[in-house]
């Protein structure tokens, strides 16, 4: 299968590790990623929050490379596939506003976990597991952006989605079903209000234990980063306060295919998360 | 917060309603009936409910709005826009206040979160990608804030997540031209 990539900022920063996990999984699954030529920042949230036109146009630059390319478009982080999505549906609403003689596009654009759960991707998945997660208790945190609103992103279950249960199903895991799936862990304000977003990852945090996960699995790499660091902060301030780890669902998975080791990646974390290595049998 | 929710009908401001309007959001179809601000994660932080921002500004107050911390304590999370019965685009509504907020000359109830936008996009107008470093930096010195985060900065450091050269678009004249286009006027 191929596929064009829009990567985005985060996967050459600060989720690293998600990329180059990434790139492992891909490579299992005989998934050929063609990165956008000359890809830009979409902006998020910054544009969008304080000038529409910018927003659009920072994404319909992306989109017109992904035209150039032709094939279905995956893009990891939820908060760049939901730019792009909007600037897909301004451009096709009125190409010329925006300076493109006519849009047309025969593409899809889906995030990264919509693609792994398409029903090939999950038999493939299956096969390639060598060590699976047996017994690993796992809630996963879809966040905001790869589901909501479903007008744009066009999620069938956006209250209550399964995507990411079903991958990690197939890796072995026990997904436990929970309510804080989709409840926002306001890192849009992480900067700017800490105080506030660590109220919020702290009710997401114990909602997961509460459900009797050792671990949460996210596929935005925003929510990641800020549910770790901020939970990093919470156990300076809170006597008593045990975090919990957050994977990329890609760490996991090429955690399972890998034939030994423990998992690569578990130094990159914000928080001690080498409670995987507990079910990878090493 | 003594925020005057009262309804004025001679300080109606069909200008801010037009700015809604140009955006497709229609917040007359709101009958009041509270999903959104049931369902906002950031509402008990928020000055004015997000259903209290959508009748505001179906009656054309514009004091109360463009003053208020919510348009800026808004979280982007999009569930108002997902649950509204009558398909108002709340979140997109909320984009659409916080740029008339600025496009006015108002001062933002919340000039850390302003600060943050402006450093992010100046960042992104000279490198076309987002650059941390550079980034911090430039919130920092805006929002005259230089302690919070520090350790977390220099952790991610030491992991080797944080570039200290800009790994940027090459077509940087691209992305220029995208910001002459839709450079606003102060």
């Amino acid at each position: 299968m191929k596929m064009s990539y829009y990567p985005g900022c985060t996967m050459e920063g600060t989720a690293r590790d998600y990329a180059k996990s990434l790139e492992e999984v891909a490579k299992a699954l005989e998934i050929e990623l063609v990165e956008l030529e000359d890809w830009n920042c979409c902006g998020a949230s910054s544009a969008h929050s304080t000038n529409h036109g910018l927003d659009v146009r920072l994404s319909a630059r992306n989109l017109s490379k992904a035209v150039d390319l032709g094939l279905d478009l995956v893009i990891p982080c939820p908060a760049c596939f939901l730019r792009t999505r909007h600037a897909d549906h301004a451009l096709k609403q009125d190409a010329k506003k925006w300076d493109f003689d006519e849009y047309n596009p025969s593409f899809d654009i889906m995030t990264l976990t919509t693609m792994m759960a398409k029903p090939e991707v999950l038999e493939k998945i299956k096969t390639q597991v060598k060590r699976p997660l047996e017994g690993m208790k796992v809630v996963c945190y879809y966040g905001c952006l790869a589901n909501r609103p479903p007008q744009l992103t066009g999620a069938r279950n956006f209250e209550n989605p399964d995507t990411m249960d079903s991958i990690l199903r197939a890796l072995g895991a026990e997904a436990i079903q929970w309510s804080y799936k989709t409840e926002c862990c306001g890192g849009s304000l992480t900067v700017a209000k800490p105080d506030i977003v660590r109220g919020r990852v702290e009710e997401i945090i114990e909602a997961a234990r509460r459900a009797g996960a050792v671990a949460l699995v996210a596929d935005c790499a925003m929510c990641q980063a800020n549910l770790e660091s901020r939970q990093a902060d919470l156990s300076k301030m809170k006597p008593g306060f045990e975090p919990l780890p957050v994977y990329f669902v890609t760490e996991l998975a090429a955690a399972t295919f890998a034939e030994a080791g423990g998992a690569k990646w578990n130094k990159g974390h914000l928080v001690n998360a080498d409670v995987i290595n507990k079910y990878l049998g090493s | 917060m003594n925020t005057d929710k009262t309804l004025y009908p001679s300080k109606s401001s069909s200008e801010l309603k037009a700015a809604l309007l140009e955006h497709g959001i229609n917040v007359e179809s709101c009958y009041q009936c509270g999903r959104c601000s049931g369902g906002c994660p950031i509402a008990p932080h928020f000055d004015l409910l997000p259903m209290e921002v959508v009748r505001l500004s179906a009656m054309g107050m514009e004091e109360p709005i463009v003053k208020s911390h919510t348009i800026w304590l808004c979280a982007s999370c999009e569930t108002c826009t997902s649950r509204c019965p009558n398909g108002i685009d709340i979140a997109m509504m909320m984009d659409a206040l916080r740029e008339y907020t600025l496009n006015k000359g108002y001062k933002p109830a919340e000039p850390g979160i302003v600060a943050f936008h402006k450093s992010y996009l100046n960042v992104i107008r000279r490198w076309g990608r987002i650059f941390e470093v550079e980034l911090f930096v430039e919130y920092k010195t805006r929002a005259f804030d230089f302690f919070t985060d520090m350790a977390m900065g220099m952790k991610l450091f030491f992991q080797g997540k944080l570039r200290l050269i800009p790994q940027p678009a090459k077509d940087r004249k691209a992305i220029r031209e995208i910001y002459n286009k839709e450079r606003k006027e102060k």
